[in-house]
């Protein structure tokens, strides 16, 4: 069932008119006649999970707003869209830009926020174009501005572009730089939803978290929760990527199982030329890399589902993260050590050098990585990596140094033969991959059913 | 002498207007891609100095944000930056393949700039555009399943573009 792409294929869809006589802003005019607390209240009940990576529950989150008498809330949402992988919202703002500012607006409603912000990653530089637009025409019929439709709200959104780092995803990162500053994240507590942008009580919440809002309302939280698996509720966009057929942004249920979504001809379609898979990494680069064998199956040996507690399943051990929604495939022919740096390289160029275990840890990381890689490295360097990437795991401001740990312990925790056999052939390991190993199963089911 | 012509003004004027009173400064991002589009591609002392003066607020203020933002361009670039994506998804699919031929077909490193003045080649991290990879930004917008023959078609394009426009 979709419920954020169902209208995607119509023709002119990005434009209001023809969004309006589709059954657009319905839930907007649904949404104006309840009261702010309950439009908060289905949101809860919907079992809404926070599509930014960290799976956190809307509605309570949104419960948790600090009401000061006298002091502006604010709505600011994060289309930073950085993380390695993941190219969903990007794909929500250009092709549906309605449905993301109809839950802009009635998200703004239900919070009290009269002035809302669209925090918007700089190279995305032609969409605040569709997005403005959209925002003007919504203006035009009446649903932004003063007094909208005779509620006595108003509300106004502004799109801002950031100016290039990946650190301004994370959430008091993407505060300071809406202030004007350096993407440097803050110590927590205070939390932004006491004081967040300028000090005043804000909100921040995903691209596609803010456009599930509108269907939620429309269905009722409900009957949102009804779909999808236990408290994984609702529907998923992924992005899929690397070596696949069919790469791209899909509406998933979150009973597919992984298997089907990379194999079936309604989805990824398989793996080019016939080869097979290796690895994934299916929530964005920060999640831990599967080989093929854990990836497909849980540890009961069911198949694992494409959702929050199935891909979880295990914990590092044999699962990783549903994340972002960055899902990754690497085939027969990938390197997992040249991944592994290129990936290293990203967390390094991207840590904004508050925390030393981050600054100096992810360049560590980096170089060692590039030494396995090109034929350099020692066996002692394997241990070194673990050792570094485990002190920097929890001990800095932000998770960036988390996200960055991770791929690098999960890699030598699944692959680390590979690592060792560039280590021990270091000539040959310039000349071709490592290749399979044992990480493959034969697939089991050929086609979609 | 460094000035927005009056047009550009009351786009900036408008972009302050979208802060609180007093929390003008919310605006520098997007006046600095503004400055940079209008003032040569590129954030010179001067041009930095007349944001901080727009903005009211000191230009170590403006110096310590565009160092920090990677789109921010410190020293002069070519007239085209071909920003290729290197990160892994994109590397999966031959990003690699890509930079290293702009290299050989150009003649310069990561970074460098034709001596023409016409291309710069800027490796970039992930610009969420991965299942449409290899990619590169051009400007504004995103050139996506690139090949070899794609980006030898593109240079040509842009040289001509380049000698019309001369
Ligand atoms: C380094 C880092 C980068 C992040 N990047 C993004 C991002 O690009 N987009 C996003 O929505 N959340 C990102 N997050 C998560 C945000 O901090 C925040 O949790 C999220 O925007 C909350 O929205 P949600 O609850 O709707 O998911 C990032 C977090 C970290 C630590
Ligand atoms: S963990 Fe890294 S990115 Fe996060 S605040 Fe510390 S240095 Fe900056
Ligand atoms: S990795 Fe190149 S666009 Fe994402």
């Amino acid at each position: 069932m979709k419920l954020l792409l169902e209208k995607a294929h119509i023709e002119g869809i990005r434009y209001y008119d023809t969004y309006r006589k589709n059954g657009g802003y319905s839930s907007v005019e649904k949404a104006l006649k309840m009261s702010p607390d309950e439009i908060v209240e289905e949101v809860k009940k919907s079992g809404l999970r926070g599509r930014g990576g960290a799976g956190f529950p809307t509605g309570m989150k949104w419960s948790f707003l600090a009401k000061p008498e006298g002091v502006p809330r604010h709505l600011v949402c994060n289309a930073d869209e950085s993380e390695p992988g993941t190219f969903k919202d990007r794909y929500l703002m250009e092709f549906l830009p309605h449905l993301f500012i109809e839950g802009m607006i009635i998200s703004s409603y239900a919070l009290g926020s009269n002035t809302s912000y669209i925090y918007i990653r700089g190279e995305y530089a032609w969409i605040p174009d569709i997005l403005e637009q959209a925002i003007a025409e919504a203006k035009e019929a009446g649903w932004l501005g003063k007094n909208i439709k005779g509620t006595g709200f108003d509300c106004e959104i502004y799109v801002q572009r950031g100016g290039g780092a990946y650190i301004c995803g994370e959430e008091t990162a993407l505060i300071e730089s809406l202030e004007g500053k350096r993407g440097n994240p803050r110590i927590k507590p205070p939390f932004p939803a006491v004081q967040g942008l300028w000090m005043r009580p804000t909100v921040v919440n995903n691209v596609e978290t803010i456009a599930a809002v509108g269907p939620i309302i429309t269905m009722g939280g409900d009957e949102y929760a009804k779909l999808g698996a236990g408290r994984s509720t609702g529907t998923k966009l992924i992005s899929a990527c690397g070596n696949l057929n069919k790469p791209g942004v899909y509406e998933i249920d979150f009973n597919l199982s992984v298997e089907e979504f990379i194999y079936s001809d309604e989805y990824c379609g398989g793996i080019p030329n016939g080869k097979k898979l290796k690895a994934c990494i299916p929530g964005g680069s920060s999640v831990p890399i599967l080989p093929a064998n854990l990836l497909l199956h849980e540890s009961n040996g069911n198949k694992r589902l494409m959702n929050y507690e199935s891909l979880s399943e295990g914990g590092f051990q044999t699962g990783t993260m549903l994340g972002s929604g960055g899902f990754i495939v690497l085939d027969e022919d990938q390197c997992v050590v040249r991944h592994t740096m290129s990936l290293a390289h990203f967390y390094n160029h991207e840590s904004c050098g508050q925390c030393s275990p981050c600054r100096e840890g992810t360049g560590w990381m980096y170089k060692i990585l590039k030494n396995i890689e090109y034929g350099k490295g020692k066996m002692e360097d394997i241990d070194l990596l673990w050792d570094i990437q485990r002190r920097i795991e929890g001990n800095t401001i932000c998770p960036l140094g988390d996200a960055a740990a991770w791929p690098v312990a999960a890699a030598i925790r699944h692959f680390r033969d590979e690592f060792e056999w560039h280590v021990l052939h270091p000539e040959e390991a310039q000349t071709r991959n490592y290749g399979l190993a044992h990480y493959a199963e034969p697939r089991t089911i050929v086609a979609a059913q | 002498m460094i000035q927005f012509s009056p047009e550009k003004i009351n786009k900036v004027n408008e972009i302050i207007a979208r802060y609180p009173e007093g929390k003008q400064k919310g605006a520098l991002i997007p006046l600095l891609h503004l400055a940079q589009e209008e003032f040569g591609g590129w954030l010179d002392a001067p041009v930095m100095d007349y944001v901080a003066s727009l903005l009211d607020i000191k230009p170590i203020e403006v110096y310590e944000v565009a160092t920090f933002y990677t789109m921010f361009n410190m020293k002069p670039v070519g007239k085209y930056v071909l920003e290729v994506c290197q990160t892994g998804p994109c590397m999966l699919r031959g990003s690699d393949q890509i930079i290293d031929h702009i290299k050989n077909k150009l003649g310069i490193k990561a970074g460098e700039t034709t001596a023409d003045g016409l291309f710069t080649l800027k490796p970039a991290e992930c610009l969420g555009a991965c299942g449409y990879a290899p990619m590169m930004q051009l400007g504004k917008f995103y050139k996506e399943n690139l090949t070899i023959e794609k980006v030898d078609q593109l240079i040509e394009e842009l040289r001509a573009a380049a000698a019309t426009a001369n």
